[in-house]
């Protein structure tokens, strides 16, 4: 059984112009120890999906409308909040894309490692702040014992990764999900920070989620991979049958766009594929896709394409593999 | 550690230099004043004769050039000199300190509750930016604002005067709980005090709760919200300790920035309550012409004003831990 | 139709005028200001006179609508006539801080250095001086007259705009729009004046119109500790004057309280719909 299957998950969130439909039956799935990417253009649901997985969605103005995402078999949708919260940070626990702002200005970093420890290990204030000093050696902070007691504004920007990776890993969960972990930081840093959580992932066991927009680190960090586009994942496969032979026209662009380098900026991939992401409020019929695919024929704008299953674990969403 | 010291050390020197400036001031008034200084200094009403008009004119040396009566009244003032009061043939400071604990006791409970509820609502309301509370919230501290405070007080006078004679409306004891024991006069204290507190309290309970609302709503919009939400904190967790302690620094600020007005407040109110505070010093002071007590009033509330301003420049340094060392 | 071509001014009353609070605002400012234009005109009675017996209770005689006061003058000729005082001195005495405010915060951000060290100490000490006091003070030793009351307001009530005033210039001077104004040779005044202080003026704007509200509640109070002039009839003078005897006659110190009242309440309402619509800052929701 996988460790994580998310099924069918649909969020909604309402704007001033009406409801923008975020995600559409957004289906992925992460074996135990695995390493699944998530990749896709800003505003593509990446961050949406990793957030409704926890039910961390804001609300208003977000909803989750369907969909069960199954974690150790049990439909984390069906939970209480109560028991919700056992999950998160326990058994599911995430890293941000602004380690400059996730962390809490106002708290030492030790506190906000042991915080988590005491709630869902129940170990007293010293021995977690112990633990916090052991996971800040383990993501290679020198001088743990001085810096558990530091405050956030007193660490770079990589330090303060490193920390939130330290608390995520704290109590040694069986998923760490990381949106974009290493976007806001140094091209240096963020090799760094890519090869930290290889390292840890392999120590651990943690099966880890990778979101990001840059196929290049896919390519190295993961298994798998999901291609998300306009809220659908238009492909997901083993990733080097992704890179070997894409077949998503969007994915094909991708991969175009990154050439082995993990160092692309957001805006670049927009440059390479022609055309901008289509407004979420006002789907049409078709594939969402169709205004900027080089192989669009008249079915694609009158109807969506199907997730077909081209071969064993492996879908992808286009009118041009349906047979 | 020493850093601290050296900034808490730096404070303080300011606050010294800001009380010199206060006395500055009062200097230039009493010279600044239509007539003659010794006038001033004696207090029109206070049927000060001709030997007490040359006695003031010799301590304070106004026969003397101008920088040098400068520098004898500072050294007199820091000596805790203020000056004699001739309406009640007291020293002004006497005076004060007697009438200083009241104003402090109804200012700093009056904060307090501004502070702790108008927070609290703040709080509440931003948990539910929408709702109907929240609306309540927003309506409410509007119309504490525009409420002029003595009117409020006048109000509530008529209201527990006429109405529904439960809260004493004057004054700060009963004289039938003279000689009673010590918690039985506190309790009458605490009586008499509810009322003016209250009113005084309002005003800044409407604006505490508009701007802690504000504050909040920002400060749960933030990454690191998000970050203790994820970690699997509870939301009472996530409000009372994550966002809170962040949202209070503007809070802080502006309770240090609005002392001087809950003073200000403070001399209305102790005249609707005839409570015996500062502010009724002053506007007796005023009746009686008695200058040197109602500037030796000006001085004494001004050092309240420094004090604050000293707490909560301190108290930042507590709540952001990125202000230490500055 | 097209959004484009609307101007800033025009955006932020198309912002303001649909922001339902800052109308009601407007309207009730409009009443009140009616009230105390036309109202003592057409009512005709002196709200010194004796008009009745003292303690009249209001809706009992058909001439004396609000009822007298103690001493048996009109309260409606008095609610009707003292908002002139109030809002005139609240007005006068908002410009003065306000230019205050706006002379010694501009020249602290704009020139910086010592000159700003000295000018944010004077800001400083007015801060901690407890402004009614301080007004209270000057009031006594220059005599209360209208002038001294406008000026003993606005000595007190411009350290926040001084603030607010030196933040915008420091944030202004140094951007490109100021130095290229600079590099084509315009002295210091005019790139004060001219270029950076039209770009400084939408939170002014909002700040001033708070300063009116705080003004007029200034004045009010002022008046009610009977620290204002004594020959002209205000709402603070009326409440004050029947402070002795609110429990006989209520109504001689609610009418004219629930005038200063609504008077700040409409204006912190449009202080409120200004700052909607100038700092779109605090459009994103």
């Amino acid at each position: 059984m996988s460790l994580l299957a998310v099924e069918d998950l649909s969020v909604e969130f309402r704007t001033r112009r009406g409801v923008a439909r975020v995600l559409d039956r957004v289906s992925l799935g992460i074996e135990r120890g695995q390493t699944l990417g998530v990749v896709g253009e800003s505003g593509c649901g990446k961050s949406v999906t990793a957030l409704a997985m926890l039910r961390l969605i804001a609300s208003p103005p977000g909803r989750i409308t369907g969909g069960r995402v199954h974690f150790d078999g049990r439909d984390l949708l069906a939970l209480s909040e109560d028991e919700m919260r056992q999950v998160r940070g326990n058994r599911v626990s995430m890293i941000f894309q602004e380690p400059m702002t996730s962390l809490n200005p106002a708290y030492t970093v030790g506190d906000q490692i042991a915080e988590s420890v005491r709630l869902h290990q129940g170990l007293t204030r010293r021995e977690a702040i112990e633990r916090a000093a052991q996971m800040l050696d383990a993501v290679s902070i020198p001088d743990p014992a001085r810096r558990v007691h530091e405050y956030p504004h007193q660490f770079s920007g990589g330090m303060r990764q490193r920390v939130m990776i330290a608390m995520a890993l704290a109590c040694q969960p069986d998923l760490l999900v990381a949106d974009e972990p290493t976007t806001a930081l140094d091209v240096t840093v963020q090799a760094q920070i890519f090869d930290l959580i290889s390292e840890l992932r392999e120590k651990t066991g943690t099966a880890v989620m990778l979101i990001t927009h840059d196929m290049g680190a896919v390519a190295e960090m993961t298994d798998r991979v999901a291609v998300m586009y306009a809220g659908h994942v238009v492909e997901s496969a083993a990733v080097a049958d992704v890179l070997r032979e894409p077949l998503h026209p969007y994915t094909r662009g991708l991969i175009a766009c990154a050439p082995g380098a993990r160092t692309v900026a957001p805006g670049q991939l927009l440059d390479e594929i022609p055309g901008t992401v289509p407004s979420l409020v006002e789907r049409g019929a078709g594939c969402l896709f169709a205004e900027r695919c080089a192989h669009v024929q008249p079915r694609c704008r009158a109807e969506l394409p199907p997730h077909s299953e081209p071969a064993p674990g492996r879908t992808v969403m286009c009118w041009l593999h349906t047979q | 550690m020493q850093r601290t010291l050296v900034t808490v050390l730096r404070r303080l020197a300011l606050a010294v230099g800001l009380v010199l400036a206060v006395l500055a001031v009062n200097f230039t008034l009493i010279h600044a004043a239509p007539g003659d200084p010794a006038l001033v200094i004696a207090g029109e009403m206070g049927g000060a004769d001709e030997a007490t008009m040359a006695t003031i004119r010799k301590t304070y040396g106004l026969d003397r050039p101008l920088h040098e009566q400068f520098f004898t009244y500072l050294g007199k003032s820091v000596r805790g000199d203020l000056g004699t009061s001739y309406t009640y043939n007291r020293p002004v400071i006497d005076l004060i300190l007697g009438r200083l604990g009241p104003t402090v006791l109804l200012v700093l409970t009056a904060l307090l509750c501004a502070i702790v509820i108008g927070t609290g609502l703040g709080v509440l309301a931003s948990r539910r930016p929408d709702s109907f509370g929240s609306g309540v919230v927003t309506v409410f501290s509007l119309v504490g604002y525009a409420m002029p405070v003595f009117w409020t007080g006048i109000l509530l006078v008529i209201l527990f005067g006429k109405v529904w004679p439960v809260m004493p409306i004057a004054g700060m004891r009963d004289v039938r709980a003279f000689g009673a024991g010590p918690w039985q006069a506190a309790l009458d204290v605490a009586h008499h005090l509810v009322l003016p507190a209250a009113t005084l309290a309002i005003v800044y309970l409407a604006q505490y709760s508009r701007l802690s609302r504000a504050s909040m709503l920002e400060v749960l919009g933030s990454d690191y919200i998000r970050t203790a939400r994820a970690k699997g904190l509870s939301d009472a967790v996530v409000t009372f300790k994550h966002a809170l302690r962040n949202a209070l620094m503007p809070i802080v600020t502006i309770a240090g920035l609005q002392f001087g007005n809950l003073i200000s407040g403070a001399v209305l109110v102790e005249t609707v309550f005839s409570w015996p505070g500062l502010g009724t010093l002053a506007l007796d002071a005023i009746l009686g012409r008695d200058y040197p007590t109602l500037l030796g009033v000006l001085t004494f509330s001004a050092i309240l004003v420094i004090v604050a301003n000293l707490i909560t420049d301190l108290s930042y340094r507590w709540i952001d831990p990125r202000l230490r060392g500055r | 139709m097209s959004t484009e071509a609307l101007s800033p001014w025009r955006e932020a009353w198309r912002v303001f005028s649909s922001n339902k609070a800052a109308v009601l605002g407007l309207l009730m400012l409009a009443v009140v200001a009616a009230t105390m234009v036309f109202g003592p005109g057409l009512y005709g009675v002196s709200a010194f006179d004796i008009a009745g017996a003292p303690f009249t209770a209001p809706f009992t005689d058909p001439k004396l609508w609000l009822g007298t006061d103690y001493l048996g003058r009109d309260v409606l000729a008095g609610v009707l006539i003292g908002g002139r005082a109030t809002v005139l001195v609240g007005l006068s005495a908002a410009a003065v801080a306000v230019t205050i405010g706006v002379t010694i915060g501009a020249l602290a951000g704009y020139f910086g250095g010592w000159v700003d060290l000295a000018l944010s100490r004077v800001t400083e000490l007015f801060q901690v001086l407890p402004a009614l006091l301080f007004a209270m003070v000057l009031v006594t030793l220059f005599r209360p007259s209208l002038t001294v009351v406008v000026f003993a307001i606005g000595v007190v009530a411009w350290t926040g705009t001084a603030r607010l005033a030196r933040a915008e210039f420091l944030r202004l001077t140094h951007l490109e729009f100021a130095n290229a104004a600079r590099a084509l040779g315009a002295g210091h005044l005019r790139l004060m004046l001219r270029e950076i202080l039209p770009n400084a003026l939408p939170p002014l704007i909002v700040s001033a119109t708070l300063i009116v509200g705080a003004a007029i509640l200034f004045e009010a109070g002022l008046s009610f500790l009977g620290l204002s002039d004594p020959n002209v009839m205000s709402w603070g003078l009326m409440i004050g004057s029947n402070r002795r005897n609110i429990l006989e006659c209520w109504w001689a110190v609610t009418f004219p309280g629930a005038m200063i009242f609504a008077t700040v309440l409409a204006v912190s309402l449009i202080g409120d719909g200004l700052n909607d619509a100038l700092n779109p800052k605090l459009h994103l929701r």
